[in-house]
């Protein structure tokens, strides 16, 4: 495999993540958000 | 346009989404393949957040609690009965056609919503949402499923995990999202409907990626592994079978089974998770500190579900499947009996023991198209895995039907605090040790002749894989 197509293939693969993941966080940061108030009491 | 540039157009477009179009090149490589499926999963898992449209379309549209929860019961129903109906031509036509297919039916179920909720019709609403977008929920939950395992043969679990935890993700992304949109655009007709468009209109583009980026291995392509001779291979394929064959087996039934009361036993918690937690800790400083609690204990519970998608499926890799199936509904087992026994003494204890439920019920979920692939092969697991489905409406309908009935039994007959799930919880224990007894009957099926045995599609059936331990 050429040089040029493993980086195309590795910033197809980060941008993919991110593209999935940063939602995934945002979802993930809303509900632990909530989780401090089940120890409050 | 003429006839035949129009034929060609139609051919090229097919072939865009035809299984040739989509097999890999060398050097591509597989860890692109679980952002495809995740992008079609986050987006289908939203619809385990319509309660927040409830309130709305109540309030707008003056739907009563029963009609603004059909969009949502109608989805699962028809979820289940698309994947058991297009199984076999989700397997034939191949993940990027089935993906674009949901992607159409999903986003186009929000955008008939849109125009319904416009409008003021109800009952368009629940055609669009529930009907049209419940299609492209079934055909999306297994589109990815047989085109993982074939690209991680070597960690099928894992692999599943990641498309099934996505689908429990979705809802956590959809749940503060269309919150956030419907106080931007109101909640009044208009609102509604550019909630709703917005949605179908993100959901296509975020599933188009999806449709982009999936790829098939090519034949003869195998997993780059680096692996010494000490270390344990991985659990092998069962011999192929197709959809029809496997039905007829009763490994099928069996896990079928395990399936629905694993489901039934999580949704037991599940549906009234605020409640239950209201009824086993009832003292706070204060009412908004109680609901507080109840929404923090919902919270946990959503990321023990969905955690549990990906830890356990991994594990199932290594431990194999009937193993983890005998955690999940052995220890569930246990974990009902302790809350029936120690009810409300240790506030610890009980956050554990739900956790440890909510992340089998998740995990039920995820490790079951692995257990599909060790019993029935590569040939048609997705297709057997959408037949299965039927297993998880079943429970849609079963577990909060049995919790629902018998807490507002003993509401109804004055009982408080945990008393209110003693029965409820006990019938989980039932259910549990039945599907528990089912999974140990679980054995891998003898191929039906020695031409199955020839059609093999990947791996040798020599090592039963559904191994005693």
């Amino acid at each position: 495999m050429s040089k040029s197509s493993s980086l195309s293939n590795m910033v197809l693969g980060v941008v993919s993540w991110l593209w999935v993941g940063v939602p995934f966080t945002y979802g993930v940061y809303e509900l632990v958000e909530k989780i401090p108030a089940l120890f409050a009491n | 346009m003429d006839r035949w540039s129009g034929e060609e157009d139609y051919m090229q477009s097919a072939g865009f989404l035809s299984r040739d179009r989509i097999v890999a090149d060398v050097g591509w490589s597989r860890w692109l393949v679980p952002p495809a499926a995740l992008s079609i999963h986050l987006a289908i898992g939203s619809v385990y957040a319509w309660s927040v449209f409830k309130l709305p379309l109540h309030e707008t549209l003056k739907a009563s609690g029963l009609l603004s929860a059909l969009p949502f019961t109608l989805g699962i129903v028809i979820l289940g009965i698309s994947a058991a109906v297009f199984g076999t031509a989700v397997e034939r036509r191949g993940p990027r056609w089935a993906m674009f297919v949901a992607a159409t039916c999903f986003s186009g179920g929000l955008c008939v919503a849109a125009f319904a909720a416009e409008i003021g019709q109800m009952w368009l609403i629940i055609v669009g949402y529930g009907l049209i977008g419940g299609i492209g929920l079934g055909i999306g939950y297994i589109s990815p499923v047989s085109m993982l395992m074939k690209w991680f043969p070597d960690r099928p679990g894992m692999a599943t995990g990641f498309a099934i935890m996505g689908f429990g993700g979705g809802a956590l992304i959809a749940s503060p999202w269309s919150s956030q949109l419907m106080k931007w655009f109101g909640t009044d007709r208009q609102g509604l409907a550019a909630t709703f468009l917005a949605m179908g209109v993100v959901y296509a583009v975020f599933m188009t990626v999806g449709v982009l980026l999936v790829r098939l291995p090519p034949p003869e392509w195998e997993p780059p592994v680096v692996r010494t001779a000490a270390t344990r291979p991985p659990h092998a394929a069962g011999p192929d079978r197709t959809a029809n064959e496997a039905i007829k087996t009763p490994q099928f039934w069996l896990l079928w089974v395990v399936l629905c009361f694993n489901v039934t036993a999580g949704i037991g918690i599940l549906e009234r998770a605020a409640p239950i937690y209201r009824d086993y800790f009832p003292h706070a400083p204060s009412k908004a500190a109680l609901t507080a609690a109840a929404a923090g204990f919902v919270a946990m519970l959503s990321l023990a579900n969905s955690l549990g998608r990906i830890i356990w499926s991994s594990a199932s890799d290594a431990v194999g499947r009937k193993n983890m199936y005998r955690l999940y509904l052995g220890v569930g087992a246990v974990g009902y009996l302790v809350l029936i026994v120690a009810q409300n003494a240790s506030k610890p204890l009980f956050l554990v023991v739900c956790i440890l439920l909510l992340s089998f019920y998740g995990a039920g979920f995820a490790t079951v198209p692995a257990y599909l692939r060790d019993l029935f092969g590569y040939q048609e697991v997705g297709a057997i895995h959408g037949r299965l489905l039927t297993a998880w409406s079943t429970a849609g309908v079963l577990g909060p039907m049995i919790v629902n009935a018998i807490a507002d039994n003993r509401i109804a007959a004055g009982v408080v605090g945990p008393d209110r799930y003693r029965w409820s919880f006990a019938i989980m224990v039932v259910l549990l040790l039945i599907a528990l007894a089912c999974n140990e009957l679980i054995r891998t099926p003898q191929p039906p002749s020695s031409v199955a045995a020839e059609r093999d599609t990947r791996k040798s059936a020599s090592v039963s894989a559904v191994e005693e331990g």
